[in-house]
């Protein structure tokens, strides 16, 4: 018996050992979990139905899905990828994003017009919000104190009081905000509009616009350049805006929001996560089935790696 | 307390300043007469339209709660025979805005109507063309795909397989008259041939003797590579695949569709607006529910963007370059400067799923690639739309 464990612990010791990009894949029901240093899927792992929004607690103990068609989040062992329980998380989640606190959970229930606040360790329901049409971009700033969702009919960032759990200002953006994310100093906050073909930039503490940003690709249409996830490099310095069927990142400076150029990548681009160092930024391409492995010095593309069908979130977990 | 007041100071300088609005809207039909079809499988449900209206209502409140604004919705059925004209006016009395139901001539009497001269209506059902070309009116936008958006993303479909030889069975309504048309036009439009054509004249019974009748009746048509079948109504097109004595597949009325809308449209998060569709309505989504909630849905985006009630100003910002619509089918849906339709995409679909979305990769425009489907501004005879 205990032999048996440790063949088990021998054969699985090599895969902890490297660090992951976890992949959820919304058509097949599980996560592809990458080895960074490889660059190969390791494990596939069953999820609950549609499964799209991904992150892992601040100390990467457990990873959080949005488990969408079966209305509910998982929380699950990133280790042995054993579900350890449900959150109750309201009806249709599709992205959240994790209090400072480490505790608070803020889902976008995309069906239901509102975002709930689960605490994940009494799993409890704290709040839940009235929002618009299509919750679906989550972002909390870093001092914890503002939470954002975007809708996606309502065309708006609603900002909510995270002590009071109310709305205290709504700022429109372009047609049909998907993502929504603070700078690491909480100054500004970045909104993507997908129908709009923009990103909108707010002063974090007066909601005023500060910037829009465009994306002009040659010989692809202005319709079909659609912003969807971004993330920013950890200095505040560049922002990797993923263009959705343009088929390209394109890499902002934060500085002057101008783009500096545009990266080709799958079809479909969805969302992204650097690696341990921030030297690798990996892109989800819904379409194609796999993620795009960036070189983020070189801004090229160095490898696509084959996942399941319709790949859409992803989040990083450092093993050591 | 301190931190009360800033949040309230936030509050002033985050809401925009528009001003308390309550923007009303009539939802108008007039009731026609359904030919009778030999199948009663698929019913044309009671509330086809208002349930897509009800739910712009739901959608433009929403976003309305958060910058006071406020929508309702009327909504008035004309009865066959009924007074449409009085309708209209009782309407018009009440708001500018009205999404209207009704055949082309209908559409055109009270749109000339002069209570209707600073009105935004919204041709919801009318597909024909005439009404945006020489018979199109300055206060009349149309949110349903006309005949020729429709045609013309089949013939793209088809030409992109390259099927390209076809042969034509039409019905006798004027409806399939005008589909069949249509058909012939967009045919001649992207280089495709329509050979054989025959009308639909059975008065039998199809149910029971279609795997008789059909294969004599479609031995006659020719090489040919697809069936077409304008059967607007859905009276026979129905029993016809299958029944072939050739074996091709059938597209038009029947087989492979060209829609507005239809319950298989799942991408582009099509499958949320699906979903409130069914909750509200315990049905799935038609055309001519989306051509609703589009209208409303623009005037809604109108007056968010422009925090005004006013007609003039409301029909200018959707016709100008910062309009556009999110309609779940993957671009921004724009209004034609020449006639007041709605640039969308067309999807193709059979009973189960999409096979395609049009328009189709490589078919090319100098504007937006949208204007591959249906009157383009040269071919358009409509003079007072501008």
């Amino acid at each position: 018996m205990i032999r048996t464990t440790l063949a088990l612990l021998v054969l699985s010791a090599p895969a902890a050992l490297a660090d992951e990009m976890w992949v959820t894949n919304e058509r097949d029901d599980t996560i592809s979990v990458i080895d960074t240093q490889t660059l190969e899927v390791t494990r596939t792992i069953p999820t609950g139905a549609r499964p799209r929004g991904i992150i892992f607690s601040h100390d990467h103990k457990v990873v959080y899905i949005c488990a969408s068609d079966s209305d509910t989040v998982q929380v699950m062992d990133p280790d042995t990828g054993e579900v350890l329980h449900e959150l109750p998380s309201g009806e249709d989640p599709e992205q959240f994003a994790l209090h400072p606190d480490n505790r608070h959970l803020y889902i976008a229930n995309e069906d239901d017009a509102i975002s709930t606040v689960v605490d994940v360790e009494t799993r409890t329901v704290v709040a839940q919000i009235s929002v618009g049409i299509e919750p679906e971009g989550m972002a909390v700033s870093p001092d914890g104190k503002i939470a954002i969702t975007t809708s996606e009919t309502t065309n708006m960032a609603h900002w909510i009081d995270t002590e009071t759990q109310k709305i205290f200002a709504n700022t429109l953006v372009d047609s049909r905000p998907r993502h929504a994310e603070f700078t690491s100093d909480g100054a500004e906050l970045w909104v993507s509009s997908e129908i709009g073909g923009t990103v909108t930039v707010f002063d974090g503490t007066t909601q005023a616009e500060k910037a829009k940003i465009t994306f002009d690709l040659p010989n692809i249409h202005p319709d079909r350049i659609q912003p969807v996830g971004f993330e920013f490099t950890p200095d505040d310095a560049i922002a990797f805006v993923a263009l959705g069927p343009a088929n390209h990142v394109a890499v902002v400076n934060m500085a002057s929001y101008e783009v500096e150029e545009y990266i080709l990548v799958g079809r479909r681009v969805w969302h992204m996560a650097f690696n341990r160092d921030h030297s690798q930024l990996f892109t989800t391409n819904g379409i194609s089935g796999d993620v795009t492995v960036i070189d983020v010095a070189s801004r090229k593309p160095v490898k696509s790696i084959k996942v399941g069908r319709f790949p859409w979130g992803a989040a990083f977990r450092p093993t050591n | 307390m301190r931190l009360r007041a800033a949040i309230a100071a936030l509050m002033l300088s985050a809401l925009p300043a528009w001003a308390e609005l309550t923007i009303p809207v009539h939802y108008l039909r007039q009731i026609v007469p359904q030919p009778p079809t030999l199948s009663n499988l698929d019913p044309r449900p009671e509330r086809l339209g208002i349930d897509g209206a009800s739910l712009a209502l739901a959608d433009n409140q929403t976003t309305g709660q958060f910058l006071g604004q406020t929508y309702t919705l009327e909504i008035t059925e004309v009865p066959e025979g009924g007074d449409f004209a009085a309708a209209m006016r009782t309407a018009l009395a009440a708001t500018p805005f009205v999404i209207l139901d009704a055949p082309a001539d209908t559409l055109l009497t009270v749109a000339d109507m002069s209570e209707a001269g600073e009105a935004l209506l919204f041709n919801a059902s009318a597909p024909g063309r005439r009404l945006r070309s020489q018979d199109c009116r300055p206060n009349l936008f149309h949110t349903i795909p006309s005949l020729d958006m429709r045609t013309d993303a089949l013939m793209q479909f088809l030409l992109s397989r390259r099927w390209t030889g076809l042969a034509l069975i039409h019905g006798t309504h004027a409806e399939d008259l005008a589909f069949a048309d249509a058909l012939t036009n967009s045919a001649g439009k992207f280089g495709l041939k329509i050979g054989a054509t025959k009308e639909w004249a059975f008065d039998a019974d199809m149910r029971r003797n279609a795997a008789q009748e059909m294969p004599l009746f479609t031995q006659d048509l020719g090489r040919h590579d697809v069936l077409l079948l304008a059967d607007e109504i859905g009276d026979f097109a129905l029993y016809i695949p299958y029944n072939t004595w050739e074996p091709r597949p059938v597209a038009g009325s029947e087989g492979l569709r060209p829609v507005a809308w239809d319950r298989v449209v799942e991408q582009w998060g099509a499958a949320q607006l699906q979903s409130r569709f069914e909750d509200l309505a315990a049905r799935p989504m038609r055309p001519l529910d989306y051509a609703a909630w589009a209208a409303f849905r623009a005037i809604g985006e109108a007056v968010t963007r422009t925090g005004t009630d006013d007609p003039a100003a409301l029909r200018a910002y959707m016709l100008s370059d910062a309009f556009e619509l999110a309609g779940f089918k993957g671009r921004p849906l724009t209004f034609r400067s020449w006639n007041g339709q709605l640039r969308q995409p067309i999807p193709l679909v059979h009973a189960h799923a999409q096979a395609a979305l049009a328009p189709l990769d490589g078919f090319l425009h100098p504007r937006t690639e949208l204007d591959t489907l249906g009157l383009d501004a040269p071919e358009s005879g409509c003079a007072r739309f501008r």
